[in-house]
């Protein structure tokens, strides 16, 4: 720091401590919750220190063992549901971007311009405003309540393109004259030189893509109809159908815990790369 | 950074080749889709689909007379500019002081970049749940030591509340990252200098931080709109399902409301159409104003 202000370093601290304990209540609750049984959730106020419950809760609600009055599907299929949805579209979306950025920066033919901005318009429009004709096309082509249907219509949008080709281009041209007069064709140059280079930008769309992938509601609300392709986030608002009193609050907030889990063990454990790619895509 | 490589390589087929999985997911499930919301938005269908009628832009104009549609327009700006601005303000002010951090910081982060891994539905069962007139622990303390009677079921406000701050907590991560980015971006040379001038923290923050921050802020005010009017759908369907009456309905939860529930499939599609407009002059509003100002 510039200069020694050691109160103002204090007050720093009591700052961040008390934005932590704001930020972190919630979650906390629910943890607490989830540990307790619903009878003692339902007498104002619930208790607020973990009780003895937590396997019971997180059993009953992993197999779908819980008595609520709204829904009470496994939600250990939910999770097998979000996981794989999540994954095809983080593996979907970078594959097929890393293809066609790389065709958009290193090759000329005729169009490009006219494809680079087909592409790149996708950005602007999230699925939300176009729902409904989204949902007559994957309903026509049969892919309701399938795998392809959760997932296809996400994929349909150029942020990872975006962020490849921009990468792309800082990679300097020497390498590709190189690896030209060593004979490399374009497939050679992408799988050995282009793909190794990228790995930072992989991994930073894979925890973006994959969050985004996890916690996608909207669609799988329209794209599902039958309780065993639900996600977990669309599971556990059907959870709470039942009302203040007709919910089993521990059971939901087992299933909260459960639902932010995977999403917040990526985002912790891969931080510097997620936030280097946070801050690259959108400036 | 270069526009365009000045070397290419050569092949009249590969490239196309390797733009076709994209060109085609893009094709069926974004041109196709958006190209059928513009083409109903023109026609009238009933609810069954079995007769399509063409009406022009009769749709567009119910629409704009509709009193439900454009109070929805109202709280989708009251909510999103609420969002923004709230969600700014804390995060600049938590990046502010984490900046000043040097022990420590990586646990702050760590514990602040959480929301963001956290679904909007989720949060909003999170915050339904502690805010429940009934059995939240929120709603409880405040009635019991405040004496405030919490019932975001019946008053709008309290509705609005809840949703508003459900959406700025889930945010708070994301526009903290950038915050703090941007402040650390800011060359140290220039505090330093300021502060041998005499310059106390609080005058060099509103004096060289504050206006060098500024391109971070109106990007994240950009970003943080789009956030309101798009991604909080499922906070507001997992909370108040827009009521009280219709207090909480934004523009997104309209066009399900209408559309899904309502089968009102060529209102709804002219709703698609206006969101869309709205997306597009927000994104060419922020890089018009982004290009300018990058370039302090």
């Amino acid at each position: 720091m510039v200069e020694r202000r050691p109160w103002l370093d204090l007050l720093a601290h009591a700052v961040m401590v008390l934005g932590l304990l704001i930020v972190a209540f919630p979650l906390y609750l629910a943890f607490v919750a989830s540990t307790h049984t619903a009878q003692d959730i339902l007498q104002a106020p619930m208790p607020l220190l973990p009780g003895a419950h937590l396997w019971d809760n997180y059993a009953a609600a992993l197999t779908g063992q819980g008595g609520g009055a709204g829904s009470n599907a496994p939600v250990a299929r939910m999770m097998w549901i979000s996981l794989v949805t999540a994954l095809v579209i983080t593996f979907g979306k970078i594959s097929i971007s890393l293809l066609s950025a790389f065709a958009l920066v290193y090759f000329q033919f005729p169009f490009r311009s006219l494809f680079f901005w087909a592409i790149f318009i996708t950005l602007m429009l999230p699925v939300e405003v176009r729902i409904g004709p989204t949902y007559q096309v994957v309903s026509d082509l049969g892919m309701l309540n399938t795998y392809a249907g959760l997932t296809v219509p996400l994929i349909a949008s150029a942020t990872a393109t975006f962020l490849f080709r921009q990468f792309f281009l800082t990679v300097p041209d020497e390498l590709l004259e190189a690896a030209r007069m060593d004979g490399a064709g374009p497939m050679r140059f992408f799988k050995d030189i282009l793909l190794p280079l990228s790995r930072t930008s992989i991994a930073a769309l894979f925890v973006i893509q994959f969050i985004y992938g996890w916690n996608q509601y909207l669609w799988p609300l329209l794209a599902t109809t039958s309780e065993d392709m639900y996600p977990v986030v669309v599971g556990i608002k059907r959870m709470i159908a039942g009302g203040d009193s007709g919910n089993e609050w521990n059971i939901v907030m087992a299933t909260a815990i459960l639902a932010m889990l995977p999403p917040a063990v990526v985002v912790v454990f891969m931080q510097r790369w997620f936030i280097k790619g946070l801050v690259d895509t959108e400036k | 950074m270069a526009v365009e490589k000045r070397v290419f390589f050569r092949s009249t087929w590969l490239p196309w080749l390797l733009l076709a999985p994209q060109l085609v997911i893009v094709g069926v499930f974004f041109f196709w889709p958006a190209g059928q919301a513009v083409l109903q938005s023109l026609q009238e269908q009933d609810a069954f689909g079995l007769s399509v009628n063409w009406v022009g832009l009769d749709n567009f104009r119910a629409l704009l007379s509709d009193s439900a549609y454009l109070e929805s327009f109202k709280t989708t700006a009251v909510f999103s500019i609420l969002v923004a601005v709230l969600g700014i303000a804390l995060s600049l002010f938590l990046a502010v002081f984490a900046d000043r951090i040097i022990r420590g910081a990586l646990v702050y982060r760590t514990m602040l970049i959480v929301p963001y891994a956290v679904a909007p539905a989720v949060a909003g069962v999170l915050w339904v749940f502690m805010f429940s007139p009934s059995i939240g622990v929120v709603s409880y303390m405040l009635s019991h030591s405040l004496g405030f009677e919490w019932n975001h079921l019946l008053d709008s406000g309290h509705a609005m509340a809840l949703i508003v701050t459900a959406a700025v907590w889930k945010q708070i991560s994301y526009n903290f990252l950038f915050f703090l980015a941007g402040m650390q971006s800011i060359p140290k040379s220039l505090i330093e200098a300021a502060a041998m001038d005499g310059a106390r923290p609080w005058r060099r923050f509103w004096t060289i931080q504050f206006p060098l921050l500024s391109p971070t802020t109106f990007f994240l005010l950009v970003i943080n709109m789009v956030y309101a009017f798009f991604d909080t759908f499922a906070i507001i369907d997992a909370t108040t399902h827009g009521g009280p009456g219709r207090d909480t309905v934004i523009l997104v939860y309209k066009v399900y409301q209408d559309g899904f529930k309502g089968g009102d499939i060529g209102g709804a599609a002219a709703q698609s159409v206006i969101l869309m407009l709205v997306v597009v002059a927000m994104t060419v509003f922020q890089f018009r104003y982004i290009e300018k100002k990058v370039n302090y």
